[in-house]
Protein backbone atom coordinates (compact mmCIF):
# COMPACT_ATOMS: atom_id res chain seq x y z
CA UNK A 1 0.00 0.00 0.00
CA UNK A 2 1.62 3.21 -0.75
CA UNK A 3 1.22 6.01 1.75
CA UNK A 4 0.84 8.90 -0.43
CA UNK A 5 -2.73 10.18 0.90
CA UNK A 6 -5.42 9.24 -1.87
CA UNK A 7 -8.15 11.34 -2.27
CA UNK A 8 -11.24 8.76 -3.32
CA UNK A 9 -14.27 9.13 -4.50
CA UNK A 10 -16.61 12.18 -3.37
CA UNK A 11 -13.01 13.25 -2.10
CA UNK A 12 -11.43 13.82 -4.69
CA UNK A 13 -14.32 16.35 -6.14
CA UNK A 14 -16.52 15.95 -9.06
CA UNK A 15 -14.62 14.39 -12.23
CA UNK A 16 -16.66 16.81 -14.52
CA UNK A 17 -16.74 20.24 -12.98
CA UNK A 18 -20.09 21.31 -12.98
CA UNK A 19 -19.39 24.26 -15.42
CA UNK A 20 -17.81 21.77 -18.10
CA UNK A 21 -21.55 20.69 -17.93
CA UNK A 22 -22.84 23.55 -19.72
CA UNK A 23 -19.64 24.17 -21.55
CA UNK A 24 -18.33 27.44 -19.58
CA UNK A 25 -21.63 29.37 -19.61
CA UNK A 26 -22.25 31.06 -16.96
CA UNK A 27 -25.20 33.31 -18.51
CA UNK A 28 -27.97 32.58 -20.17
CA UNK A 29 -31.96 33.27 -20.30
CA UNK A 30 -32.68 31.39 -17.05
CA UNK A 31 -30.71 33.60 -14.79
CA UNK A 32 -33.68 35.35 -14.00
CA UNK A 33 -35.62 31.95 -12.94
CA UNK A 34 -36.62 32.42 -9.46
CA UNK A 35 -35.82 29.49 -6.85
CA UNK A 36 -39.20 28.48 -6.48
CA UNK A 37 -40.83 29.13 -10.21
CA UNK A 38 -42.20 26.09 -10.87
CA UNK A 39 -40.98 24.38 -13.95
CA UNK A 40 -42.57 21.61 -16.00
CA UNK A 41 -41.44 19.27 -18.96
CA UNK A 42 -43.52 19.91 -22.38
CA UNK A 43 -43.47 18.22 -25.56
CA UNK A 44 -41.28 15.17 -26.93
CA UNK A 45 -37.42 15.63 -25.52
CA UNK A 46 -35.18 14.75 -28.63
CA UNK A 47 -32.47 12.16 -29.60
CA UNK A 48 -29.42 13.92 -28.54
CA UNK A 49 -30.34 15.30 -25.00
CA UNK A 50 -27.74 15.54 -22.56
CA UNK A 51 -27.65 12.97 -19.40
CA UNK A 52 -28.35 15.98 -17.53
CA UNK A 53 -30.99 17.79 -19.67
CA UNK A 54 -33.01 14.40 -19.72
CA UNK A 55 -32.78 13.65 -15.89
CA UNK A 56 -33.99 17.74 -15.11
CA UNK A 57 -37.45 16.45 -18.25
CA UNK A 58 -37.93 13.35 -15.94
CA UNK A 59 -37.97 15.76 -12.45
CA UNK A 60 -40.07 18.28 -14.31
CA UNK A 61 -42.84 15.48 -15.46
CA UNK A 62 -44.80 16.73 -12.69
CA UNK A 63 -44.21 20.39 -11.96
CA UNK A 64 -41.46 21.06 -9.96
CA UNK A 65 -39.68 24.45 -7.61
CA UNK A 66 -36.12 25.55 -9.49
CA UNK A 67 -34.03 24.59 -6.04
CA UNK A 68 -36.03 21.47 -6.41
CA UNK A 69 -34.54 20.56 -9.50
CA UNK A 70 -30.81 21.64 -8.38
CA UNK A 71 -31.53 18.93 -5.27
CA UNK A 72 -32.47 16.05 -7.30
CA UNK A 73 -29.75 16.73 -9.65
CA UNK A 74 -27.48 17.39 -6.73
CA UNK A 75 -25.66 20.47 -8.95
CA UNK A 76 -25.43 24.02 -8.21
CA UNK A 77 -28.83 26.27 -8.76
CA UNK A 78 -26.55 28.62 -10.96
CA UNK A 79 -25.48 25.58 -13.49
CA UNK A 80 -29.53 24.10 -13.17
CA UNK A 81 -30.43 27.73 -14.30
CA UNK A 82 -28.41 27.14 -17.43
CA UNK A 83 -29.87 24.22 -18.31
CA UNK A 84 -33.25 25.18 -17.40
CA UNK A 85 -32.80 28.58 -19.86
CA UNK A 86 -31.27 26.33 -22.50
CA UNK A 87 -34.58 24.06 -22.01
CA UNK A 88 -36.60 26.92 -22.34
CA UNK A 89 -35.42 27.94 -25.31
CA UNK A 90 -35.74 24.83 -26.94
CA UNK A 91 -39.51 24.65 -25.99
CA UNK A 92 -39.43 21.59 -23.68
CA UNK A 93 -40.24 23.33 -20.54
CA UNK A 94 -42.40 25.64 -19.26
CA UNK A 95 -42.03 28.07 -16.09
CA UNK A 96 -44.60 29.64 -14.18
CA UNK A 97 -43.12 32.34 -12.33
CA UNK A 98 -44.09 32.19 -8.38
CA UNK A 99 -47.75 33.93 -7.73
CA UNK A 100 -45.94 35.77 -4.46
CA UNK A 101 -43.32 37.23 -6.38
CA UNK A 102 -42.76 40.87 -6.66
CA UNK A 103 -46.02 41.06 -4.53
CA UNK A 104 -47.21 39.86 -1.63
CA UNK A 105 -49.90 37.00 -1.30
CA UNK A 106 -53.68 37.58 -0.82
CA UNK A 107 -54.86 37.22 2.67
CA UNK A 108 -56.93 34.21 2.25
CA UNK A 109 -53.55 32.21 1.09
CA UNK A 110 -52.12 33.28 4.63
CA UNK A 111 -54.77 32.45 6.56
CA UNK A 112 -54.86 28.70 4.71
CA UNK A 113 -50.76 28.76 5.42
CA UNK A 114 -51.32 29.55 9.24
CA UNK A 115 -54.00 26.86 9.36
CA UNK A 116 -51.95 24.46 7.45
CA UNK A 117 -48.95 24.93 9.99
CA UNK A 118 -51.03 24.28 12.90
CA UNK A 119 -52.17 21.22 11.59
CA UNK A 120 -48.97 20.01 10.74
CA UNK B 1 -54.53 16.50 -13.72
CA UNK B 2 -57.03 19.03 -15.05
CA UNK B 3 -57.65 19.97 -11.69
CA UNK B 4 -54.01 20.64 -10.75
CA UNK B 5 -53.71 22.80 -14.23
CA UNK B 6 -57.01 24.95 -13.44
CA UNK B 7 -55.11 26.61 -10.57
CA UNK B 8 -51.54 28.06 -10.68
CA UNK B 9 -49.87 26.32 -7.95
CA UNK B 10 -48.90 28.83 -5.37
CA UNK B 11 -45.28 29.25 -3.94
CA UNK B 12 -43.95 31.08 -0.66
CA UNK B 13 -40.92 31.57 0.81
CA UNK B 14 -39.71 32.11 4.40
CA UNK B 15 -36.08 33.06 5.15
CA UNK B 16 -34.28 31.98 8.22
CA UNK B 17 -31.62 34.22 9.06
CA UNK B 18 -28.85 35.21 11.97
CA UNK B 19 -25.55 34.33 12.74
CA UNK B 20 -23.56 31.61 12.30
CA UNK B 21 -24.28 28.42 14.58
CA UNK B 22 -27.58 30.07 16.13
CA UNK B 23 -29.88 27.25 14.71
CA UNK B 24 -30.95 28.05 11.92
CA UNK B 25 -30.41 24.58 10.27
CA UNK B 26 -31.69 22.77 13.09
CA UNK B 27 -34.96 25.43 13.03
CA UNK B 28 -35.69 24.10 9.09
CA UNK B 29 -35.15 20.73 9.86
CA UNK B 30 -37.23 20.67 12.98
CA UNK B 31 -40.45 21.99 10.35
CA UNK B 32 -39.74 20.32 7.60
CA UNK B 33 -37.72 17.57 5.39
CA UNK B 34 -34.19 19.69 4.94
CA UNK B 35 -32.41 19.06 1.97
CA UNK B 36 -28.86 21.09 1.55
CA UNK B 37 -29.07 23.03 -1.76
CA UNK B 38 -25.58 23.92 -3.25
CA UNK B 39 -24.93 26.71 -4.97
CA UNK B 40 -21.59 27.82 -6.73
CA UNK B 41 -21.61 31.69 -6.64
CA UNK B 42 -19.43 34.46 -7.95
CA UNK B 43 -17.64 36.27 -5.25
CA UNK B 44 -18.66 39.57 -4.93
CA UNK B 45 -16.90 42.56 -4.21
CA UNK B 46 -18.52 43.13 -0.93
CA UNK B 47 -16.13 40.06 0.10
CA UNK B 48 -12.91 41.85 -0.75
CA UNK B 49 -10.92 42.51 2.13
CA UNK B 50 -13.31 40.61 4.13
CA UNK B 51 -12.63 37.06 2.68
CA UNK B 52 -8.78 36.36 3.51
CA UNK B 53 -8.32 35.19 -0.01
CA UNK B 54 -4.52 35.53 0.16
CA UNK B 55 -2.87 33.36 -2.10
CA UNK B 56 -6.26 32.31 -3.72
CA UNK B 57 -6.79 35.03 -6.23
CA UNK B 58 -7.39 33.45 -8.75
CA UNK B 59 -10.50 31.81 -6.72
CA UNK B 60 -13.68 34.04 -8.32
CA UNK B 61 -16.33 31.78 -7.32
CA UNK B 62 -17.09 29.55 -3.89
CA UNK B 63 -19.54 26.95 -3.31
CA UNK B 64 -21.91 27.76 -0.75
CA UNK B 65 -24.44 25.12 0.87
CA UNK B 66 -28.04 26.77 1.84
CA UNK B 67 -30.38 24.91 4.05
CA UNK B 68 -33.53 24.30 2.12
CA UNK B 69 -36.88 23.04 2.92
CA UNK B 70 -40.15 22.94 2.08
CA UNK B 71 -43.56 22.54 3.91
CA UNK B 72 -47.19 21.29 1.88
CA UNK B 73 -50.05 22.92 2.89
CA UNK B 74 -52.20 21.51 0.26
CA UNK B 75 -51.30 20.71 -3.69
CA UNK B 76 -50.80 23.33 -5.01
CA UNK B 77 -49.66 25.33 -1.95
CA UNK B 78 -46.29 24.73 -0.76
CA UNK B 79 -43.80 27.30 1.45
CA UNK B 80 -40.07 27.10 0.90
CA UNK B 81 -38.16 27.96 3.53
CA UNK B 82 -34.28 28.99 2.98
CA UNK B 83 -31.53 29.32 5.59
CA UNK B 84 -29.87 32.56 4.73
CA UNK B 85 -26.26 31.77 4.38
CA UNK B 86 -24.09 33.58 7.76
CA UNK B 87 -21.55 34.78 6.02
CA UNK B 88 -21.21 38.31 5.13
CA UNK B 89 -19.65 38.07 2.74
CA UNK B 90 -22.38 35.95 1.06
CA UNK B 91 -24.65 38.80 1.11
CA UNK B 92 -25.13 39.25 -2.56
CA UNK B 93 -27.41 36.43 -2.45
CA UNK B 94 -29.73 37.93 -0.02
CA UNK B 95 -31.36 40.18 -2.41
CA UNK B 96 -32.17 37.78 -4.58
CA UNK B 97 -33.22 35.50 -1.50
CA UNK B 98 -35.48 38.15 0.28
CA UNK B 99 -37.41 39.07 -3.08
CA UNK B 100 -40.78 38.44 -2.73
CA UNK B 101 -40.39 36.80 0.11
CA UNK B 102 -43.71 35.99 2.70
CA UNK B 103 -41.37 37.25 5.53
CA UNK B 104 -38.08 36.11 7.71
CA UNK B 105 -37.22 34.55 11.00
CA UNK B 106 -34.22 35.91 12.70
CA UNK B 107 -32.97 33.95 15.03
CA UNK B 108 -31.04 35.14 18.00
CA UNK B 109 -28.75 33.72 20.40
CA UNK B 110 -28.94 35.92 23.35
CA UNK B 111 -25.02 35.31 24.42
CA UNK B 112 -23.86 36.78 20.62
CA UNK B 113 -26.80 39.14 20.29
CA UNK B 114 -24.52 41.13 17.88
CA UNK B 115 -24.51 38.25 15.24
CA UNK B 116 -27.91 39.35 14.71
CA UNK B 117 -27.37 42.81 13.58
CA UNK B 118 -26.81 42.33 10.25
CA UNK B 119 -29.94 40.32 9.99
CA UNK B 120 -32.22 42.66 11.70
CA UNK B 121 -30.98 46.00 9.55
CA UNK B 122 -31.49 43.96 6.29
CA UNK B 123 -34.87 42.93 6.72
CA UNK B 124 -35.40 46.49 8.17
CA UNK B 125 -34.42 48.26 5.29
CA UNK B 126 -36.15 46.06 2.98
CA UNK B 127 -39.43 46.23 5.02
CA UNK B 128 -39.58 42.69 4.48
CA UNK B 129 -41.64 41.41 7.49
CA UNK B 130 -40.09 39.64 10.54
CA UNK B 131 -39.73 38.13 13.84
CA UNK B 132 -37.25 37.29 15.88
CA UNK B 133 -37.33 33.90 17.71
CA UNK B 134 -34.90 33.99 20.51
CA UNK B 135 -33.30 30.49 20.97
CA UNK B 136 -33.06 28.81 24.36
CA UNK B 137 -29.37 27.71 24.50
CA UNK B 138 -29.08 28.95 28.10
CA UNK B 139 -32.56 29.21 29.94
CA UNK B 140 -33.28 32.73 28.44
CA UNK B 141 -36.51 33.98 29.61
CA UNK B 142 -39.31 36.58 29.63
CA UNK B 143 -36.04 39.09 30.66
CA UNK B 144 -34.23 37.72 28.12
CA UNK B 145 -37.02 38.88 25.39
CA UNK B 146 -37.58 42.22 26.83
CA UNK B 147 -33.36 42.87 26.92
CA UNK B 148 -33.23 41.29 23.39
CA UNK B 149 -36.22 44.43 22.02
CA UNK B 150 -34.15 46.99 23.65
CA UNK B 151 -31.33 45.68 22.41
CA UNK B 152 -31.87 45.10 18.57
CA UNK B 153 -34.26 48.84 18.93
CA UNK B 154 -37.14 46.89 17.52
CA UNK B 155 -40.45 48.63 16.19
CA UNK B 156 -43.34 48.13 19.10
CA UNK B 157 -45.11 45.90 16.20
CA UNK B 158 -42.10 43.26 15.93
CA UNK B 159 -42.56 39.71 17.48
CA UNK B 160 -40.04 38.86 20.00
CA UNK B 161 -40.36 35.56 21.00
CA UNK B 162 -38.88 32.33 23.11
CA UNK B 163 -38.35 29.41 21.34
CA UNK B 164 -36.55 26.02 21.08
CA UNK B 165 -35.61 25.28 17.30
CA UNK B 166 -35.16 21.61 18.41
CA UNK B 167 -38.78 21.30 19.38
CA UNK B 168 -41.17 20.86 16.17
CA UNK B 169 -43.54 22.59 18.06
CA UNK B 170 -41.73 25.09 18.99
CA UNK B 171 -40.56 25.87 15.47
CA UNK B 172 -44.24 25.65 14.15
CA UNK B 173 -45.32 28.36 16.91
CA UNK B 174 -42.31 30.67 15.57
CA UNK B 175 -43.52 30.01 11.77
CA UNK B 176 -47.42 30.99 12.81
CA UNK B 177 -46.42 33.91 14.60
CA UNK B 178 -44.33 34.96 11.43
CA UNK B 179 -47.20 34.47 8.85
CA UNK B 180 -49.76 36.24 11.13
CA UNK B 181 -47.55 38.74 11.45
CA UNK B 182 -46.62 39.25 7.36
CA UNK B 183 -51.14 38.91 7.48
CA UNK B 184 -51.11 41.99 9.56
CA UNK B 185 -48.44 43.85 7.44
CA UNK B 186 -50.32 42.99 4.54
CA UNK B 187 -53.78 43.65 6.39
CA UNK B 188 -52.76 47.02 7.40
CA UNK B 189 -50.40 48.59 4.02
CA UNK B 190 -54.19 47.76 2.45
Amino acid sequence: MSETPRWLDEDAGPVVRPYALIRGRTRSSGDNLDLIATVSAVGEPPADLGPEQALILRAARNPISVADVAVELDLPVGVVRVMLGDLRDHGLISVSAPAAAGSRPNEGILKEVINGLRAL
Amino acid sequence: MDSVLSEDPVALKILIAGGFGVGKTTLVGSISEIKPLRTEEVLSDRGVGVDDLDGVEAKTTTTVAMDFGRITIREGLVVYLFGTPGQERFWFMWDELSYGALGAVVIADTRRLTDCFPSVDYFEQRGTPFVVAVNCFDGADQHSVDDVRIALDLDDDVPVMLCDVRRRTSAKEVMITLVEHSLRTLTAAG
